[in-house]
């Protein structure tokens, strides 16, 4: 237990000597949650058009300017020909062309049912599938405007209609910053607090003072415990930080959940992330390994954590990866607890998991940590 | 009758077919200057680690302070103080922090931390460096300061694993009066090196060819035995019939 | 005359085989570290692999809830269509909207669907009647999307309902996807992982050996030696751009071949654009090796300084035109938003130089600059 004490002694000394380490530890997180969520934004607007108006009537025009005056559309140009409009779409000038046909306005009053054109750049499917049922929408309410300045009402059947009111919840004001800000936070902890443990002990083993070690009395646990619990108070006090400071004072975002409960778990949650850090670490010789295993691994928790994309529109077999890895499960209890006020009972599986993780992750740790070789 | 502080006997160790010590058996007394010598890759650094608990024989026994290497490495470890060619202390530590550190680890007491710390400052006169970080330090203070952490919990036996590679003369010459006052403290000392100016301050000498120890003796005896006059001529002779290099 | 030409020429040749020299030192160091040779060439095929199949934006299999407290053959009718939709799956019926809030906090649900009794009645003698979606808005953007796939699975059977009085003044629409016809996520996610990995490894690989020989001094001993500087860079520059365009060629053959996501435009101009993007990344690398000092500040600048950032920036996950115009400035100095529009225009659309030329003069002149403040700030070290 002393010896524990001159350990964490030695890495917190470590640790703040190094001021350019300890600008960064501190610093990066900051900046980079104060100016990256503003950045992920889902939400689909200036979608740029362009327009290929072969009728040029009153009614062409009539229909672009309610296109132009929509908040998702900003007319990028007006197009001679479609052809002309593709090459738009090539240099990523526009995302959609809308194509009047002649005889538009002249159709359209003799009551023949008319059609435009529509072509959406659609490598982003989710892009184009809004963007296109935008255009819908917009199509839809001209064509009521047309009928209701043209035909006599009583010439309709009443059709039976189906309202749909919906709500919002958790989030009523569809903030994204709301559901980024948490998410970027746990990233950046993460990553911070897994690198740090894993590269120091790494060092260790480079430049040979863990090889001294080894052959002092000190124990296995009590290296892997000294190397865990200072980066450990570095990820807490990142989070808390973060969120109790920006995500409060900058983003509004007041956790309404148990707080308790969201603490503990990040806790048990660093515990199996420096873990894993620490597991890498024991099978690396050099730094720059650790940095692109890590490197591999933190790829695939971030990306496939489910803050970007939906884990559940995932192929099954990439279903189940994603849902086995800690951070996926992070970013579900933060979001149920500061978004949506859940407390322990609520998270009780994700619990047990993270308690496995952790207790797998460093008995695997503890065990391939060798003090002799060969 | 000599106390025995290192007992080897046909101590080995194989990596797959490569034999890199091949039983080799001798024994270490008590406050002796114990030199190891052979070129590069003749296995001492190897037979070292493996009585420093840090490697495991592939066969044969040893003890080290009484305790076995195979069963009681933990003891072993604190019985002993490790010193490699590869400086290994903190480097963006103070000289007064890693004092701090390892006395720590061996289980010093605060007394006896600072007790140690004094007389180290004493013998190497650091008195203005404690505060400076290690890494600022020259190369031969860096060294010295080395050693006096590997004795500063008063080991049975300490381990020098090539001490005094890139230095120069001058400070190789006070390192060797810190390993004197050192066994004369009562303190065994076991030292490999391939300087063989070195090797004629040692009590007695290990020869390692191939693995295999080829002569064991005083450097007195050694060049008698093989009417050199030096011990270069000696480890000359006995190393022309190596394979490995 | 002649002679001058000869000497000029024989200290050319003596660049070349201390160039070459070098080079063959800097492979050497590649292929002795096994280790990581395997993660380099094994990490790029396995993650594209992994994204590409793993990651769209397409919401589908989300779990609602319903609560009927219709039960007639309206509501019914339309719980079999959201049954037999492929975006969602029903979790189960409640019998109390009360039961609704527990289940989005347990995270089992993420939209649910009220129907209020007397459903079919209202819809046929008031002619309307009301449906109620519930969202969880803690993830807006899914949020939005299943709303409007629920929307559209309601409007759908109104329209069933009132197909027999057809509309006078119908305007319709035709609507095309272009290149991306099945509206896969691979097509979009592809060329982005692609300028992620590609900008991140040279980055990392780039700054951290170079600050790896500062760190272990054998940079001065080279730097002590009669070689130019700058050829001492590049010879380290060799093997990166080599392995990088090795590793460009796999995840391009995985591309087509597994993923099914084409090369429309021309090859020779995807790897020329390559060539030059994995040189534009390599001389951030260099940038970052002047700035620090040691390989652990070197990897946290050049991974958690730029890896988030670079997830967000390159515009793959979120269109940069969404975001503020403060950070479309900020994105535009991340050199893989400026690639992953050429790779995509190049691979997916077919296009030639001609729609590309600007983001490549960008590239050029990013390189350009890049290179020019770490060869300057290389020179001022050496001399001072």
């Amino acid at each position: 237990m002393r010896t524990l004490l001159f350990l964490l002694q030695k890495e917190f000394k470590q640790i703040f000597r190094n001021k350019v380490l300890l600008g960064m530890i501190f610093g990066m997180p900051v900046i980079q949650l104060l100016i990256l969520p503003w950045a992920a934004d889902y939400e689909i607007k200036n979608i740029a058009i362009a327009i290929v108006d072969h009728d040029h009537s009153d009614y062409s025009q009539r229909l672009i300017s309610k296109i132009t005056a929509s908040e998702y559309f900003h007319l990028n140009v007006y197009a001679g020909s479609f052809q002309e409009a593709i090459r738009y779409i090539e240099r990523d000038r526009a995302d959609l062309i809308l194509e009047i046909p002649p005889d538009f306005e002249r159709g359209l009053i003799t009551e023949s049912p008319q059609k435009v054109f529509v072509a959406v750049n659609a490598i982003n499917g989710v892009k184009a599938n809004l963007g296109g049922a935008y255009l819908n929408r917009i199509l839809r309410d001209f064509n009521d405007d047309v009928r209701l300045q043209w035909g006599q009402p009583e010439r309709f059947q009443p059709a039976p209609a189906i309202q749909v009111t919906s709500s919002d919840w958790f989030n009523p004001a569809m903030n994204y910053r709301h559901y980024m800000v948490p998410g970027i936070l746990a990233f950046l902890t993460t990553l911070i607090s897994a690198y740090l443990c894993a590269l120091n002990a790494i060092r260790e083993k480079e430049t040979g003072t863990m090889e001294q070690l080894n052959v002092t009395p000190v124990g296995k646990y009590q290296f892997i415990l000294g190397k865990l619990i200072p980066f450990w108070i570095v990820g807490i006090i990142i989070f808390s930080f973060g969120l109790f400071i920006i995500a409060r004072f900058v983003y509004g975002i007041v956790p309404i959940g148990n707080v308790w409960a969201l603490f503990t778990y990040l806790a048990v949650y660093l515990v199996a992330m420096l873990g894993f850090g620490l597991l890498i670490s024991t099978y690396c010789d050099t730094q720059q390994q650790v940095m692109f295993v890590m490197f591999f691994f933190m790829m695939i928790f971030i990306l496939m954590s489910g803050l970007f994309t939906p884990v559940e529109s995932m192929p099954v077999w990439a279903y189940a990866i994603a849902k086995c890895s800690p951070v996926t499960c992070l970013m579900d209890v933060i979001r149920m607890i500061i978004l949506k006020g859940s407390g322990f009972a609520d998270i009780r599986n994700h619990f047990m998991m993270m308690i496995g993780f952790a207790v797998l992750f460093n008995v695997w740790a503890v065990v391939n940590y060798k003090k002799t070789t060969g | 009758m000599k106390e025995i502080v290192i007992q080897v006997d046909e101590l080995t160790k194989e990596f797959g077919h490569f034999v890199a010590v091949d039983k080799i058996t001798f024994e270490v007394y008590k406050s002796e200057i114990f030199g190891f010598l052979g070129a590069n890759g003749a296995g001492k650094t190897t037979a070292m680690r493996m009585l420093c608990g840090l490697s495991v024989p592939s066969s044969g026994n040893a003890t080290v302070a009484g305790f076995d290497v195979y069963r009681q490495t933990e003891q072993i470890k604190k019985s002993i103080g490790y010193m490699s060619q590869k400086f290994s202390l903190y480097e963006d530590l103070t000289v007064a922090e890693n004092i701090h550190l390892f006395g720590g680890i061996y289980g010093l007491t605060n007394r006896q931390m600072k007790e140690g710390r004094d007389r180290l400052v004493e013998r190497l006169g650091l008195h203005n460096e404690m505060k400076k970080r290690v890494g600022a330090l020259p190369m031969g203070w860096k060294q010295k300061l080395a050693f006096s952490l590997a004795i500063l919990h008063r080991p049975r036996v300490v381990f020098l694993d090539e001490p005094t590679g890139g230095v120069d003369p001058i400070t190789r010459r006070q390192f060797w009066d810190l390993i004197y006052e050192a066994t004369e403290e009562g303190i065994t000392v076991f030292v490999t090196t391939h300087y063989m100016d070195e090797a004629e301050y040692c009590d007695r000498i290990s020869m390692m060819v191939d693995g295999k120890i080829e002569a064991l003796d005083s450097p007195a005896n050694l060049k008698r035995r093989f009417s050199a006059s030096s011990m270069d001529e000696v480890f000359f002779q006995l190393a022309r019939g190596a394979k490995r290099n | 005359m002649r002679k001058k030409l000869k000497i000029k020429s024989a200290i050319a040749a003596n660049r070349n085989t201390q160039f070459l020299a070098f080079v063959r030192k800097e492979f050497r160091h590649m292929f002795r570290d096994r280790k990581t040779l395997l993660i380099l060439f094994g990490l790029p095929v396995v993650q594209i692999l992994l994204f590409g199949f793993a990651l769209t934006n397409e919401i589908k299999d989300s779990r609602i809830v319903i609560c009927d407290y219709a039960k007639d053959e309206a509501s019914r009718r339309i719980i079999e269509r959201f049954a037999a939709n492929n975006h969602f799956v029903v979790e189960e019926s409640l019998k109390s909207h009360l039961q609704i809030e527990d289940a989005f906090q347990e995270g089992r649900i993420k939209l649910a669907v009220i129907f209020p009794a007397n459903f079919l009645s209202d819809l046929h003698h008031l002619h309307q009647a009301q449906v109620q979606l519930i969202a969880d808005a803690s993830d807006p953007n899914t949020a939005n999307i299943l709303k409007g796939y629920a929307t559209n699975i309601l409007m759908d059977y109104q329209k069933e309902l009132s197909m027999d009085s057809p509309l006078p003044y119908q305007i319709g629409s035709e609507m095309r996807m272009l290149y991306n016809p099945q509206l896969k996520g691979a097509v979009n996610f592809v060329p982005g992982v692609m300028s992620l990995i590609l900008m991140l490894i040279c980055v990392m690989m780039t700054s951290v050996s170079i600050v790896r020989e500062k760190e272990y001094g054998t940079m001065e001993v080279l730097l002590v030696s009669p070689v130019n500087p700058l050829l001492l860079i590049l010879s380290k520059a060799v093997p990166y751009l080599f392995l990088s365009l090795v590793n460009l060629t796999v995840i391009v053959v995985l591309s087509v071949t597994l993923l099914e996501v084409p090369v429309n435009g021309s090859l020779i101009l995807l790897f020329l654009e390559s060539t030059l993007f994995i040189i534009t990344a390599l001389s951030l690398g260099l940038l970052i090796s002047n700035l620090v000092k040691t390989q652990q500040a070197a990897i946290l600048f050049s991974l958690i300084g730029l890896m988030v950032p670079t997830i967000l920036f390159t515009g793959f996950m979120f269109p940069i035109e969404n975001m503020p115009v403060v950070l479309q400035w900020f994105a535009n100095v991340i050199p893989s938003r400026w690639y992953y529009v050429i790779i995509k225009s190049v691979m997916i659309k077919g296009a030639g130089i001609q729609a590309v030329w600007k983001e490549t003069v960008v590239l050029l002149l990013m390189t350009g600059f890049l290179l020019f403040i770490s060869f300057r700030n290389f020179k001022t070290r050496l001399e001072a």
